[in-house]
């Protein structure tokens, strides 16, 4: 048995925090997503349109979460990742994912790992939330380092 | 004599080729502060929201347009559901958009707020469908 232990319901992933939130961050994610939308970068623009500053996009905290998901599920694995936005996200921002084992569905050699996953900002608030679907071959341990160690 | 109805937006897009490499994957794979070698390399897998890149290579007018206010606008939710192991580097893949679904409710805050759903099905050269991506986008009301 791996060091991450078995995969059951209610197990959470270790905590992983991303940030402080750079305009960089947003910049980069603007160039390789190709959503060059200037209210994620141009400070001027943001503060014209009422905000007080540039904003990370969206689809860039989902990504985010994306990586942590991937680091404890697999890659691979993935069979659905469904995002939720709910606050935005400011540069500065230090964004804390969370996730959990919800449920566990049987297929024939495989489960299928349903999880819930949570970034919330330095404030409490939550910014995105995601229900993501990982198959995984029955009785496997996770082979990354992000589950939490057993209590 | 009232005025003519506004002809409804086409509900489905034209189809487009999409082309997944390496380097594209791993700068999204950057950007997502993954260090994570599945995303890298000749047979790097695409990351779970990389398929959001696709638009990028629409040629004009294959894309659909929900008619909706930019200045309103809000992406409310996003789902990527992949019918086995997500596509690799190398894979070429043919993308095509429809709207499945459009409704209204009242606003929070007044006027009416506007809902639409976006399907994008994503398929390999035989034309089996290997992902979806569903968007719903929110038009705020006008206050």
């Amino acid at each position: 048995m791996t060091a991450g232990g078995a995969l059951n319901v209610g197990v959470e992933a270790k905590p992983r925090e991303f940030g402080p939130m750079t305009r960089q961050m947003f910049v980069r994610y603007a160039g390789a997503s190709g959503d060059l939308n200037p209210m994620h970068y141009d400070d001027e623009l943001a503060r014209s349109a009422g905000y007080p500053s540039v904003f990370a996009q969206g689809m860039l905290t989902a990504a985010l979460l994306a990586t942590f998901a991937t680091d404890w599920l697999g890659a691979e694995t993935v069979r659905r990742f469904g995002v939720r936005f709910r606050e935005q996200v400011w540069p500065d921002d230090v964004l804390t994912c969370s996730g959990r084992i919800v449920e566990i569905v049987p297929e024939q050699s495989d489960d299928r790992m349903i999880v819930e996953l949570t970034g919330t900002r330095q404030t409490g608030g939550v910014a995105v939330t995601v229900t993501a679907e990982f198959l995984i071959p029955r009785n496997a341990s996770v082979y990354g380092a992000g589950q939490a160690d057993p209590p | 004599m009232s005025p003519a109805p506004v002809p409804a937006a086409p509900t489905s897009g034209q189809p487009w080729e999409v082309i997944l490499e390496r380097g594209k994957i791993a700068e999204f794979a950057e950007a997502m502060a993954s260090g994570n070698p599945a995303y890298r390399g000749a047979d790097a897998v695409i990351p779970p929201t990389f398929l959001t890149t696709a638009g990028r290579w629409a040629p004009p007018g294959a894309r659909v347009d929900v008619g909706f206010d930019r200045k309103r606008l809000l992406h409310g939710e996003q789902e990527y559901i992949f019918y086995g192991s997500p596509s690799r580097a190398g894979d070429t893949l043919t993308a095509r958009e429809r709207i499945v679904d459009r409704f209204e409710k009242p606003g929070k805050r007044g006027g009416t707020m506007r809902f639409a759903t976006v399907v994008t099905e994503f398929r390999a050269a035989d034309g089996t469908l290997v992902a979806e991506a569903r968007a719903t986008f929110i038009e705020t009301g006008r206050r």
